[in-house]
């Protein structure tokens, strides 16, 4: 087991090395250079060149990838281009609140999907079941912004019940933060529930159907019983596994719901980034993004192999 | 769950995936005729802005004063027509890779297999904006990104489904007779893996549509003045507090339609997980 583990860690780590070379890679695919972009207009010979001595453009890309890649894991991300900050300046509170709104969903959305999953599984066929069933099958269908303004426009407006945007500062105290993100937090929970409560009815049903589930049926135990102690744990596995995945979607959600709730994150701080060519900045918000979808998979693949009793003993 | 008597391609049709025939019909019909059915041009300022719905003005007036319904229209021209282009290119680079990946086997299977992998192990729509802030936000470049990171998808599926047909004896009769590799590709083992892929160009279409949808949605997709769905919701979204429907207009557009291709796609899915029978 310790070795198909260390195994998994280390391409996970490889991977994490090689989306640093395409998030690096991907700025340099360009016909011209990031000088003739920024300039546009402004582009004589020697405005370029004093722009890409600036840059560090007249170097190879190897050496300036060596220099990105070496800083960013010393936590130096480089200077925006629009504000001449360093860029880790910028991120960290914005990191810190979209972990928040993450964490603070998945807390949520984890318990909750695989409570309705095993109750959909337990009253297979019932009215719950389907209910529960079709709506989560709609809000597969539906983008996260309909999701977002629909409760912003019945919960906020009409009822009047929560803020409508979650305009957080540094200075906005905890329980405060809660109260604001409280929307969002729905809108991502509605958004990410649908598919893991699913894949745990599915897994827990699939197992539902083994002969030793019968024998335990035959031996007289309560069907909830079987249902969490005997089929539960061998559908442990699928379940993790659509959780992460699960997980990582939520990361790419966040972007959308903090542009619709105008949240103060990383996704929007990117998406800023974006419109405004800063790339440096647009490079490390991608690298964050992209290590924290790449750890969380490994993560999953590791709770998978230890979920496992065939994987956790060596033949 | 099927409606009696109706078939389609000798498969019984069942109630969700008639209801999303009929959606994308709508649709369809909607954005090729969008300039004759549409009552005002997507840019005329033709009365004040926000109006209630009136007979004039069936969905009332935006923003600027733009006839509703007329923007939703040409919105669907843009958004679907965007989709189908970029859904088409992606799924010509995914087969022709991934077919060749199948066939040539070897460093070129490993090569293009491990390119994908790396592009698969990081959310598309992250690698897609750090792409997007340097090449900027044209409709070309749009396509182009859009397609090669969706075609990593396809990639994967056709070079799944080529590995089992090209092990077949019709398939290694016609590298034997000497056939190139275009010949294999568009003559042995594309019609062998039509109806999965078929079933799969349902899903990318959705896909496609949702992420071109969410990126204009974001301000980094189709720029004004040209109507889009995704835009159209970014445009109106402050008017949510003032109680104004028109956001809703566009997302639950956005929503139906992909609902609708779903459907379908199930029904395509669920046809051939059960074969060529006659019941099927």
């Amino acid at each position: 087991m310790r070795a198909l583990i260390a195994q998994r860690l280390a391409l996970g780590f490889l991977t994490l090395f090689g989306a640093s070379v395409l998030i690096f890679a991907g700025t340099e695919i360009l016909p011209g250079d990031l000088a003739s972009a920024l300039l546009q207009n402004n582009a004589t010979e020697e405005n370029l060149a004093v722009m890409r001595q600036e840059l560090g453009l007249d170097r190879p890309a190897v050496v300036r990838y060596a220099e990105w890649f070496g800083g960013a894991l010393h936590g130096n991300l480089g200077k925006s281009l629009a504000t001449e900050r360093p860029v880790a300046d910028d991120l960290a509170p914005r990191l810190r609140n979209t972990l928040f709104l993450a964490i603070y969903s998945a807390a949520i959305a984890v318990p909750l999907a695989i409570l309705l999953g095993l109750l959909a599984a337990v009253w297979q066929g019932s009215l719950f079941d389907r209910a529960v069933n079709t709506i989560t099958l709609m809000t597969i269908s539906v983008p996260e912004y309909l999701v977002g303004y629909l409760l912003m426009k019945y919960i906020s407006v009409q009822l009047g019940w929560l803020p409508t945007l979650a305009n957080v500062t540094e200075e906005t105290a905890i329980g405060e933060r809660f109260y604001l993100t409280l929307l969002p937090m729905l809108t991502l929970v509605l958004v990410v529930i649908a598919h893991m409560m699913r894949m745990t009815r599915a897994s827990v049903l699939a197992i539902m159907a083994s002969p030793y589930i019968e024998m335990a049926f035959l031996k007289g135990i309560p069907k909830w019983v079987v249902v969490v102690r005997h089929a539960f744990p061998n559908a442990l596995a699928p379940v993790i596994s659509v959780v992460a995945l699960n997980l990582a979607y939520l990361i790419v959600g966040v972007v959308v719901v903090e542009s619709v709730f105008v949240y103060p994150g990383l996704g929007q701080l990117m998406v800023d980034a974006v419109s405004k060519h800063d790339v440096p900045v647009v490079q490390a918000c991608g690298l964050l993004f992209a290590s924290a979808f790449i750890v969380l998979n490994m993560l999953a693949d590791i709770a998978a192999i230890l979920a496992n009793p065939r994987l956790r003993h060596p033949r | 769950m099927t409606i009696p008597g109706v078939r389609l391609f000798g498969h019984r049709l069942t109630w969700p995936a008639a209801l999303g025939l009929v959606i994308i019909a709508i649709n369809l019909i909607g954005a090729v005729g969008a300039p004759w059915i549409a009552p005002f041009d997507q840019a005329d300022v033709v009365c004040d802005a926000w109006d209630d719905p009136s007979a004039q003005h069936l969905l009332g007036c935006d923003n600027l004063g733009r006839d509703l319904l007329s923007r939703l229209l040409f919105g669907a021209r843009m958004s679907i027509g965007l989709s189908l282009l970029i859904t088409s290119l992606s799924f010509t680079i995914g087969i022709v890779t991934g077919f060749t990946a199948a066939i040539a086997k070897g460093w070129v299977d490993a090569a293009l297999s491990r390119t994908v992998d790396l592009l698969l192990s990081m959310p598309s729509l992250i690698f897609a904006f750090v792409v997007l802030s340097v090449l900027g936000t044209e409709v070309p470049v749009l396509v182009v990104t859009l397609a090669c990171l969706d075609s990593t998808r396809v990639f994967r599926l056709s070079r799944a489904l080529a590995m089992n047909i090209v092990a077949l004896e019709y398939v290694e009769v016609a590298r034997l007779r000497g056939e190139g590799l275009w010949w294999i590709i568009l003559r042995e083992v594309l019609p062998a893996a039509r109806a999965p892929l078929i079933a799969e160009y349902g899903l990318r279409f959705s896909f496609a549509f949702l992420f071109v949808a969410a990126l204009s949605f974001l301000g980094l997709g189709i720029q004004p003045p040209d109507a889009d769905w995704g835009s159209m919701v970014r445009d109106y979204r402050d008017m949510i507090n003032l109680g104004v429907t028109a956001p809703f207009w566009p997302a639950g557009a956005i929503a139906v339609l992909t609902i609708g291709v779903n459907f379908v796609v199930d029904w395509l899915l669920a046809i051939q997980s059960r074969g060529h029978g006659e019941n099927a």
